[in-house]
């Protein structure tokens, strides 16, 4: 029921109400959206979208950072797997 | 697609989970708030890839099931009333109330459309200005902004022949309520990753310090599933109870407050029943006073209507996360997402309705089995 999905803004536009619309591509399908919650998207954002409202911008930066956080987690235990048993305290770090 | 794929790397899970069985020392038990949450757990089997010191137990929010039977009735008395074009989400169309479901209702001659989102019913509204198109708007804290917009521009646009059967529900008031409950197991919890999207988790902060809990705002990705439980289990052996955010891509302390302020200027925060679970004090929402006129309780007057739950089912303590689903005799026998007799059964994020999709009701059949 809160299932939300990002998508990448492709169009906005007003409807005749007045309401700020647009639309959204998930993965080849285009959806329309609301915009009134997120007044500052533009075209080419991704945006997470629940009952065909966007409900909130993705932060492509904090996404890259958060994933090569993990990355990173996943280097330093591969680091470790080759090295001498006594190196396995050296991934006590992550995020 | 971006922001889907990359949150499911096997090789990555798998360091993840290494992580959390380095640290643990332990046996902890955590919960999942979110129904979405549940479904990708046990979609994945993320609970089966934990080491044995970490439970996950499954929460209340699945606003499906927890949508009260009163409240079931008194859509479907609306709905067959033949001036009525009755508008739901599809996952609200299979729910039994205590005589039919909505698709019964609909094969009998209901008008009863399925709706992508509430501001549709806007559409239907001005195309049918013969017809009264009520919507049923429930859900929790992330879906409240979408119903709040469909009422609010009905008032701005005059659209006079458009109500709202409202029965949302709020998350904080039903952890409290697990917290508070002498039977009470929960250690940590796995936010919900979504409805603090909206109101962001200024409001779990209080709840983390009274109960000593701690409490991962996480995300619905199996990736996000598992850091948000490395990120509890740390708190957790480290003695400490704060609220973290493990979903910063999409969530902020505050929340979105464009958002927060329509609901708070079409809904007030009002006592709610919970299916399985009962009433817990101020723990939904309602339209309010000067909104009345789009309020299809006030419009149809729908009498209380009286509702016995079957004795047998345990889905109120599965939704409080003192039982699993297979600890119910009646799971995956005489109750099933065809025939389901409790709250966690009637919808596919319930955790007993998750877990026999994916086969958990055959395992159980095979540890039967094994053990004869």
């Amino acid at each position: 029921m809160c299932l939300a999905i990002p998508g990448k803004l492709i169009e906005i536009s007003e409807n005749p109400e007045g309401v700020r619309m647009g639309k959204a591509n998930f993965g080849g399908i285009v959806k329309q959206v609301c915009l009134e919650y997120t007044p500052e998207v533009n075209t080419g954002d991704y945006v997470l979208v629940h009952v065909g409202f966007a409900l909130s911008k993705v932060d492509e930066d904090v996404a890259a950072r958060t994933y090569a956080m993990l990355e990173e987690m996943k280097q330093l235990e591969e680091l470790s797997d080759a090295d001498e048993p006594e190196a396995a305290p050296a991934i006590s770090g992550g995020p | 697609m971006k922001y889907l794929d990359e949150y499911r790397d096997k090789a990555l899970a798998q360091k993840v989970v290494a992580e959390i069985k380095r640290i643990v020392t332990r046996p902890w038990v955590l919960m999942e708030v979110c129904g979405g949450q549940t479904h990708t757990i046990v979609k994945y089997g993320i609970d089966h890839l934990l080491p044995d010191e970490v439970e996950l137990v499954h929460g209340p929010g699945c606003p499906v099931c927890v949508t009260s039977l009163e409240m079931i009735d008194k859509a479907h008395a609306i709905a067959q009333r033949p001036e009525v074009i009755f508008c739901s989400f599809g996952d609200m169309l299979r729910v039994p109330g205590s005589e039919a479901d909505l698709l019964v209702l609909k094969s009998r001659g209901a008008d009863v459309r399925v709706v992508y989102s509430p501001m549709d019913c806007l559409k239907i509204a001005r195309a049918n200005p013969d017809k009264k198109v009520v919507f049923f708007a429930i859900g929790f804290e992330t879906t409240a902004p979408g119903n709040a917009m469909a009422v609010w521009q009905a008032k701005q646009q005059g659209i006079e022949n458009f109500s709202v059967l409202v029965s949302h529900v709020l998350v904080p008031p039903a952890m409290e309520s697990i917290l508070a409950s002498p039977q009470n197991r929960v250690q940590g919890f796995l936010g919900p990753g979504h409805v603090c999207t909206v109101v962001g988790y200024e409001e779990y902060e209080p709840l983390a310090a009274r109960f000593h809990v701690p409490i991962v705002v996480t995300g619905f990705e199996p990736l996000d599933l598992l850091e948000g439980v490395l990120m509890t289990v740390r708190q957790l052996e480290a003695g400490t109870y704060e609220v973290q955010n493990q979903y910063p891509r999409v969530v902020k302390r505050e929340g979105n407050l464009v958002a927060r302020d329509l609901v708070n200027k079409v809904f007030e925060v009002y006592d709610r029943k919970w299916r399985g679970v009962g009433m817990i004090p101020k723990s939904g929402y309602k339209l309010r006073e000067e909104l009345s006129d789009h309020d299809a309780e006030r419009i149809f007057q729908v009498k209380e209507i009286d509702t016995q739950e079957p004795s047998i089912c345990i889905s109120g303590l599965v939704l409080q996360g003192v039982k699993k689903p297979h600890d119910c005799p009646a799971f995956g026998t005489l109750c099933t997402p065809e025939h389901p007799l409790g709250a966690t059964m009637v919808s596919a994020e319930g955790a007993c309705a998750a877990y026999y999709a994916y086969g958990r009701h055959l395992q159980c059949e095979k540890k039967e089995l094994a053990s004869l």
